[in-house]
């Protein structure tokens, strides 16, 4: 256990320092910490509940008594924002973990067996790459009936791949270095050697692939809400929230810029920190 | 080289008929069929239009006559659209498309291009790093979030465009903005981060020896060698792009393409859901060979790969 931790954290500890060192980055990630823990703490902070009503103030512009103005509805965008993003971070991290659980195992396996079962399994990858994914989306959400845990699931399903790649791209490499010859000639066992040996070495670019995967999750999130195949009305998402904005943007433009606002500030801090964290790499 | 290319296009045949495999029996397994509407039909009606469309028989027989049909090209009538064939309708949505996407997938090329090269020849002064923030930007302006935008800013404080429609050629411009700025700020990133990889390699250091200018040594030594990380990036890009996005459609309200793809899919559209999955994986195929051809142009060492 004592490998696993030592490869794993060092590559942990030098992605943080590589996030201190670049100001702008170290901003982004102070913001997300931030945004996340205010998020989920909306029940408590936000000023409204997101669904309160108040049709007499509908599409009202900010104010001190709204912030960031009411929606056709009357309800506070602000506390919308709060509530939505706690839901847009929820499905970015845990359809993150879904698909990055599917694709470090798909790609230790394919790397680690080799030959023709790694051909195989690459080609059924390419296969699904070239499916459009927004109808198998819908097929999924059709077929199932629409349940926030299935958007994660959904979501998982389908970004998964890239994450496959690389695993088993670095599995190749990993494989004929001489630590897993050494290892192999100890006798282990093939799960032993994955386990211990190459998935703890593949940490960096895991890392890496987890991390710019949650920006094109949320992303994926976004454009289903869009669609309206997202979360269950009247429960808000940001990319539900963009939607309804740009409804109602000629009267009440407040509606669509916050919400897009605080959406695209949270891409841009995570495709900052990913790059940072792939730069760190190198 | 022909050899290959013959090669890869066989290749690709399972590979679609898996895609298409796949795609008809689980768009049979969705619940609800295509004639599930709001008002409910009599069964009678039911029975006879599934009749009418063969739905009637097993699944087996279905798909072989699928097949017969996609054999010779047809793809059947719409079950949506009355009247109209699947053929009929991709034709004539898809030219909408196909113009949409050719202007973005040039506008993407042109702006991601320079602005990738000029971040990487300016990579040490704050222009450089401000261009590369610029382009890290337009990955996170999705694009639900930039056409409204667009919109607001453009067509309805300056009058400058229609907000919506597709009849006269300017109506082009902010749909076709919004759907590059996307593939524009991926290429900016390939470029500039294939062009900086390069800038510490041998022949480069050679090439400043013998006393070639900066930007010639961008021009024409780097360019080459930096530019395949984008023409690999371009089969999947163009298939998207030309292919067309619901997102730009519908806020636009544009006639395209990329709507099908998703009211099919809503509506239970059976053949108009083979169609769009058809369509979609063979310009994925297409386009995937035509980015290797490319690549091969532009590295003569992938060339003799393939030749071999």
């Amino acid at each position: 256990m004592k490998t696993w931790c030592k490869s794993a954290e060092t590559a942990f500890s030098s992605a943080l320092r590589n996030i201190s060192r670049d100001k702008t980055t170290f901003a982004c990630a102070a913001f997300l910490v931030l945004s996340v823990a205010i998020c989920f703490c909306a029940p408590v902070l936000a000023p409204y509940p997101y669904d309160e009503q108040n049709l007499a103030m509908g599409c009202a512009a900010p104010s001190a008594e709204h912030l960031f103005g009411t929606d056709m509805l009357g309800r506070d965008i602000l506390s919308r924002i709060l509530y939505g993003g706690r839901i847009s971070f929820a499905v970015g991290l845990l359809a993150t973990g879904v698909a990055m659980l599917i694709g470090v195992s798909y790609g230790l396996v394919s790397g680690m067996a080799g030959g023709r079962i790694d051909a195989l399994m690459m080609r059924f990858v390419d296969t699904v790459y070239s499916l459009p994914f927004t109808i198998f989306v819908i097929l999924l959400m059709l077929a199932f009936g629409r349940s926030i845990w299935l958007i994660f699931v959904a979501i998982g399903a389908v970004e998964w791949l890239t994450m496959a790649r690389i695993v088993r791209g670095a599995t190749l490499d990993l494989k004929s270095r001489q630590f897993v010859e050494a290892a192999v000639a100890l006798g282990q066992s093939k799960t032993n050697i994955m386990l211990r040996h190459i998935l703890p070495n593949a940490a960096g670019p895991i890392l890496v692939c987890a991390a710019l995967t949650v920006p094109s999750v949320m992303l994926l999130e976004a454009f289903l809400s869009f669609l309206g195949l997202g979360v269950q009305a009247p429960l808000p998402s940001w990319g539900s929230l963009v939607k309804d904005g740009a409804e109602y943007m000629e009267d009440a433009p407040w509606m669509l810029v916050f919400p897009a606002f605080f959406f695209s500030l949270t891409l841009y801090a995570l495709n900052r920190i990913g790059e940072a964290l792939s730069g760190s790499l190198k | 080289m022909i050899r290959y290319f013959i090669r890869r296009l066989l290749e690709a045949v399972p590979v679609f008929i898996a895609i298409v495999t796949a795609v008809f029996f689980m768009v049979r397994f969705v619940p609800g069929g295509p004639f599930d509407r709001e008002r409910p039909v009599s069964p009678e009606t039911l029975e006879a239009l599934n009749k009418y469309y063969g739905l009637d028989k097993s699944l087996c027989e279905q798909y072989f006559s699928f097949l017969k049909n996609l054999s010779r090209g047809e793809l059947g009538p719409s079950y949506k659209y009355g009247g109209w064939s699947v053929n009929e309708i991709l034709a004539e949505k898809a030219a909408v498309s196909l113009q949409l996407g050719i202007c973005a997938l040039l506008i993407a090329l042109a702006l991601g291009l320079s602005a990738g090269f000029a971040s990487a020849v300016l990579s040490k002064s704050k222009i450089g790093g401000a261009l590369s923030g610029f382009s890290l930007l337009g990955i996170c302006l999705p694009s639900f979030v930039l056409g409204p935008l667009l919109i607001l800013v453009f067509a309805l404080k300056l009058n400058a465009f229609n907000a919506m429609g597709w009849n006269a050629p300017s109506d082009a411009v902010l749909p076709s903005l919004t759907l590059a700025m996307f593939y524009a700020a991926w290429i900016a990133r390939l470029a500039r981060n294939g062009a900086i990889a390069e800038t510490s390699r041998g022949y480069v250091r050679t090439a400043y020896a013998k006393g070639a200018s900066r930007g010639r040594v961008y021009l024409v030594h780097i360019a080459r060698n930096a530019i395949q990380p984008v023409v690999s990036y371009l089969g999947p890009a163009a298939a998207a792009l030309l292919t067309g996005s619901f997102v730009v459609e519908t806020i636009f309200q544009i006639p395209g393409l990329g709507r099908f793809f998703i009211s099919s899919a809503l509506d239970s559209d059976y053949t108009m859901i083979m169609g769009c999955v058809m369509i979609y994986s063979a310009f994925i195929i297409i386009f995937n060979l035509v980015s290797d051809l490319l690549l091969a142009a532009v590295n003569p060492r992938i060339a003799s790969e393939m030749s071999k």
